[in-house]
């Protein structure tokens, strides 16, 4: 299986070599969003307004962490399911946004925006929110504070471990459910 | 009358709601390692791999298991006897709060069209059962979102009978697919009313894993179904393997001479609960 490590903020020539099923160490500043911080980031697109980091070549991260301990910078953070985000994710993707971090399906709509504009769909194991935190070395609150463990937070993450589900070729990493009939 | 100090309560519940968020239960632990021994797929060996390496961590981190801590479900044999000054259900609450609170966990509870957090996980889920004499036992289960999203309850037809329970519970995995975390656990409630069947639905998520149900023809359901369930090949996180499923467990009940109620709660693989007995 190819590994890839990657820095962030990704390039379309990233995005080209990736194909579903490859393992990639994801590196630099990467962005938190979950359901709330995407009703809140969309709204700012309808005003014109300024949003909290530029989406070129972002990476958003599905997840909404436990309180950090004293002593650490974020708690634990795994993936939460990203269909929720898939109303307001081709809507990203068309401004540049190269990828999204979660776990399960996507929408057909989305994995067609990826296509179109260059991006990927990376899966990071859910249930392992402890582990994963080991790999994010910061973590600061940039947006929308008030809505707690769904505020948007930058994160530095240092050979984050993700597997990438959906490529921009229309791979699919998912195993279809053998079903009788 | 036998009195319990609300206070005793609070104390274990919050101790309880840390405890069940940063060790895995045993016996989930026992299938995870079986797991990594015998699935088929690289891919899923891995996710099993990884599994086991976050449940050490967390133990020795006090990080929890899984970041979404889960509302706080309570299941309560209450004796009749029993008596707790100031109530129950507060001391319950209390305790849920402070745990949540000192163990770092997430609050995960809002209002649900403002979708304002609520701040301290309140409310608790609270089921209570009367049961003769003075015992008190209070069984916790922090229940993620990502899996609960995947439970459903229908109204089946009587005619529909076991089949149709089976087709029901194989087609809302398939369709679930890699959403909720798999390899799930899977609660199954047969009968009851609309209401009554996901409550003994979730309930039955209490037992251990390796269990085998006391009447052997629901033994005999329980292994039908998982089999079944893991014919379908999604395996671990959806990555493809033998191990979609790690136990089925049911729980029947009489119901209306029209009905057919059925009640599929997934549980994810992070099935974090305990007891405590007064």
């Amino acid at each position: 299986m190819p590994t890839y490590t990657l820095n962030t903020p990704l390039t379309d020539s990233d995005i080209d070599k990736l194909r579903s099923g490859d393992v990639v160490l994801l590196n630099g500043i990467i962005y938190t969003g979950r359901d709330a911080a995407h009703k809140r980031i969309t709204d700012l697109l309808d005003k014109g307004e300024p949003l909290p980091f530029d989406l070129k070549g972002a990476s958003i991260y599905y997840v909404g962490p436990s309180p950090a301990p004293p002593g650490r910078p974020i708690g634990s953070a795994g993936p939460t399911t990203s269909y929720r985000m898939d109303a307001y994710a081709p809507r990203l993707h068309a401004l540049g946004l190269k990828a999204s971090i979660g776990k399960g399906k996507r929408s057909d709509e989305v994995k067609k925006a990826m296509q179109e504009h260059k991006a990927v769909y990376f899966g990071a194991t859910g249930g392992a929110g402890a582990l994963l935190s080991k790999c994010i070395t910061a973590a600061k609150v940039i947006a929308f504070e008030e809505l707690g463990p769904e505020a948007v937070r930058e994160l530095t993450v240092k050979d984050f471990p993700l597997l990438v589900i959906n490529d921009a070729f229309g791979g699919e990493l998912y195993a279809k459910p053998k079903l009788d009939d | 009358m036998r009195e319990i100090k609300a206070a005793d309560i609070s104390a274990a519940v919050a101790q309880m709601c840390m405890s069940a968020n940063t060790k895995l239960p045993d016996d989930v632990r026992r299938k995870f390692e079986e797991g990594y021994k015998n699935e088929t797929t690289e891919a899923g060996k891995e996710i099993f791999r990884q599994l086991l390496e976050n449940a050490d961590l967390a133990f020795e981190t006090k990080l929890p298991l899984c970041q979404d801590c889960g509302l706080a479900i309570f299941y309560v044999e209450l004796g009749e006897d029993v008596f707790v000054p100031g109530g129950i259900n507060k001391a319950i609450t209390e305790g849920m709060v402070t745990g949540y609170k000192d163990g770092y966990l997430r609050k995960s509870s809002c209002d649900p069209l403002t979708r304002k957090n609520t701040g301290d996980n309140t409310p608790a889920i609270i089921h209570i059962d009367f049961k003769p004499g003075d015992h008190l036992k209070i069984s916790y289960m922090a229940k993620g979102g990502g899996s609960e999203n995947m439970s459903r309850v229908t109204m089946l037809a009587p005619s529909q009978g076991w089949e149709g329970i089976k087709k029901f519970v194989v087609n809302r995995v398939a369709e679930a697919g890699p959403n909720p975390c798999p390899p799930v656990i899977l609660g199954i409630g047969i009968g009851g009313t609309f209401e009554y069947a996901p409550k003994i639905a979730k309930q039955a998520l209490l037992r251990k894993l390796d269990d085998v149900h006391p009447d052997p023809k629901v033994a005999e359901m329980e292994a039908e179904l998982l089999a079944a369930v893991n014919k379908l090949g999604i395996g671990p996180m959806g990555l493809g393997g033998s191990y979609t499923c790690l136990a089925v467990k049911i729980a029947l009940a009489p119901c209306h001479i029209a009905s057919l109620p059925l009640a599929v709660n997934v549980q994810c693989h992070s099935a974090r609960h305990e007891e405590v007995e007064f």
